[in-house]
């Protein structure tokens, strides 16, 4: 038993979620599936929305973020997610490239009808959808719409082993 | 009594993001918001001008959790835009493939989002380590029934996200028949641990009922989630190809969301398996019906809990269907229907885990999508959400803040909303609120 297991050391990561479907969230349920005991017991949940209600956002070491980001509001949401995480990794292609999510960047002025022209006055949107390296600094990328999954397991291997957990 | 109002930032253990401000003035709720917050990605404005062939693998990407209901209802509406008949074996593959939808995306949101609620728990994460604890047991019956569910997906249509291989006409690569024997074999074990979750989920004890309609897809023919006639609990009886002059949308400008109601009466309702199981319940698969009797008889019921309750039975109508569709079905090789191109408008109306779907895809005469509508679900249920929200905190609020939001997101989640589908547009007038 190494060091880390002996303190009882476990990775404390966050899930973030901002402009997609959601398509990877669905898929890290479906890794629970096969990996809920062992990951249970090698990693802190500190901040996973789709599990559960008490998050912190705070002491992260790993941030795993979905989605583009589309408006003033997400902008600084992923700024704080960035403070508060030794390491963030993009997860699937709207974080990695910004599309599909950013369809609307390629948008003419004729395209933009008053009912789109009403939300995006209405809310925060920014003028163009971004990718998340554009807005805060990345460690690593896990592309694929959805996410690849053996690359997002080997990227937890990586960290997990990083942090001296495993 | 709790004065002061009451905020719900981010909800939680549901698909997306969505909040809720609850405002009250002198013991009374005046005001209940309940906000859909995610941002909006336009793709039924995206997908103009792009060939009709990609639109089913572009459009499944605006959920990620339902992406099969997408996909299937885009198929249909460009079909019926191109008048093409599929052959019953691409009917009967699609049915499997939905069974299969249903059982991940139903035991996803019942096991992972609710199961705590039922339990008085934050998170499945706090579930002990126990063999002998029964929200231990359903965790792990859980697990076996979601990855049952994208197993049958990944056999039959490629993945149980973005799944590549239907397409507009049929399949580009049929199932491989070897794998049958193995699934169908994990189909019939599954069945004592889905009555188990059905069992838990009628024990459940909550309540919240309300005065509204429901509707829901009917085939007189079979419980059917992708072909039918809408129907509600009132009498009406609404072709697919008649949904938008049935229904009026409503903005809800603190919302990403447009809400609906129906356009007669401007009352609202209920989309989901409750509307389902409450209009549909006679058609279930006859093993379920004769396994679930006693659960059954809470139907038809107006206790939006009990939308829990009709997903679990659900779960067991789609684990007998597939076991039914997987001891008949013998591929034979076909390759997609084609037809000349030609201009056409096409709708395709589906029942989504979630509740009724409706796409609508205009063609041009060179295969050109120039117009795209789409009314999700929850969009549908967006009011009734709030009516409900209305009536829990009015008759609750001598309760402390920490219960009257902890009961208030168990309300959202037994809905099962999912904001990334709730983010699309229809086009038609609105009704402000």
């Amino acid at each position: 038993m190494d060091v880390a297991q002996t303190l009882n050391k476990k990775l404390a990561i966050g899930w973030f979620t901002f402009t997609c479907s959601e398509d990877s969230t669905i898929l890290f349920t479906e890794l629970l599936n096969k990996h809920f005991d062992e990951w249970k017991k090698l990693i802190d949940f500190k901040h996973v929305k789709s599990l559960k209600t008490k998050n912190e956002l705070k002491d992260l070491d790993v941030a795993f973020v979905e989605g583009a980001v589309s408006s003033k509001t997400q902008e600084e949401e992923v700024k704080k997610v960035r403070e508060n995480a030794k390491y963030v990794v993009a997860i699937g292609q709207c974080a990695c490239t910004g599309m599909p999510s950013a369809s609307r960047n390629a948008f003419e002025d004729t395209d933009i009808d008053d009912r789109i022209r009403w939300y995006l006055e209405h809310f925060d949107y920014n003028k163009k959808v971004q990718k998340l390296e554009d807005v805060i600094k990345v460690d690593d990328k896990v592309e694929g719409c959805p996410m690849n999954t053996t690359k997002f397991l080997s990227v937890m291997d990586k960290y997990l082993n990083l942090f001296n957990i495993i | 009594m709790h004065s002061g109002n009451i905020t719900i930032e981010n909800i939680t253990k549901i698909e997306g993001s969505a909040g809720l401000d609850v405002t009250i003035e002198n013991g009374k709720v005046i005001d209940v918001k309940f906000k859909i917050q995610d941002s909006r990605r336009f793709f039924t404005d995206a997908v103009k001008t792009k060939p009709f062939i990609s639109a089913p693998s572009f459009l499944s990407r605006i959920c990620g959790t339902c992406s099969v209901a997408h996909l299937f209802a885009t198929i249909k509406a460009i079909e019926n835009s191109q008048e093409i008949e599929v052959t019953e074996q691409t009917k009967t593959l699609r049915r499997l493939a939905y069974d299969a939808l249903i059982i991940r995306d139903h035991a996803l949101h019942l096991y992972f989002f609710v199961l705590p609620d039922l339990l008085g728990l934050d998170s499945i994460l706090d579930i002990p380590d126990d063999h002998d604890n029964l929200g231990h047991t359903l965790l792990h019956d859980s697990f076996d029934i979601k990855q049952l569910g994208t197993d049958i997906s990944e056999v039959v249509i490629g993945a149980a996200i973005h799944a590549p291989i239907p397409t507009i006409g049929g399949f580009l690569k049929l199932p491989d028949e070897s794998k049958f024997p193995e699934l169908l074999n994990r189909l019939e074990k599954i069945r004592p641990q889905v009555l188990r979750g059905i069992k838990a989920f009628y024990d459940y004890g909550a309540s919240l009922e309300q005065d509204v309609d429901y509707v829901a897809l009917r085939n007189e023919n079979k419980f059917d989630f992708l072909e039918g006639t809408l129907i509600s609990l009132d009498g009406r009886k609404i072709p697919p190809e008649k949904f938008l002059e049935h229904f009026d949308v409503v903005v809800v400008p603190y919302s990403q969301s447009e809400g609906y109601v129906f356009s007669d009466n401007h009352g609202n309702y209920v989309l989901g398996a409750l509307a389902r199981i409450n209009l549909n319940k006679d058609q279930l698969n006859l093993k379920t019906i004769k396994d679930t009797k006693e659960f059954l008889s809470v139907f038809p019921s107006k206790n939006i809990y009990h939308n829990n309750l009709a997903q679990a039975i659900e779960i067991l109508h789609c684990v007998d269907d597939a076991i039914d569709i997987l001891k008949n079905l013998k591929i034979v090789d076909e390759k997609p229907i084609k037809k000349p191109l030609k201009a056409g408008v096409g709708i395709g109306v589906v029942e989504a885990p979630r509740g009724t779907l409706y796409h609508k895809a205009v063609i041009d005469e060179k295969g050109i999508v120039v117009d795209y509508d789409v009314i999700v679900p929850t969009s549908q249920n967006q009011i009734a959400i709030e009516n409900d929200l209305k009536k829990y905190f009015n008759e609750n609020l001598d309760k402390d803040e920490e219960k009257l939001k902890f009961d208030a997101e168990s309300i959202i989640r037994a809905y099962d909303p999912c904001m990334s589908c709730a983010t699309n547009f229809l086009k038609i007038d609105w009704i402000r609120k």
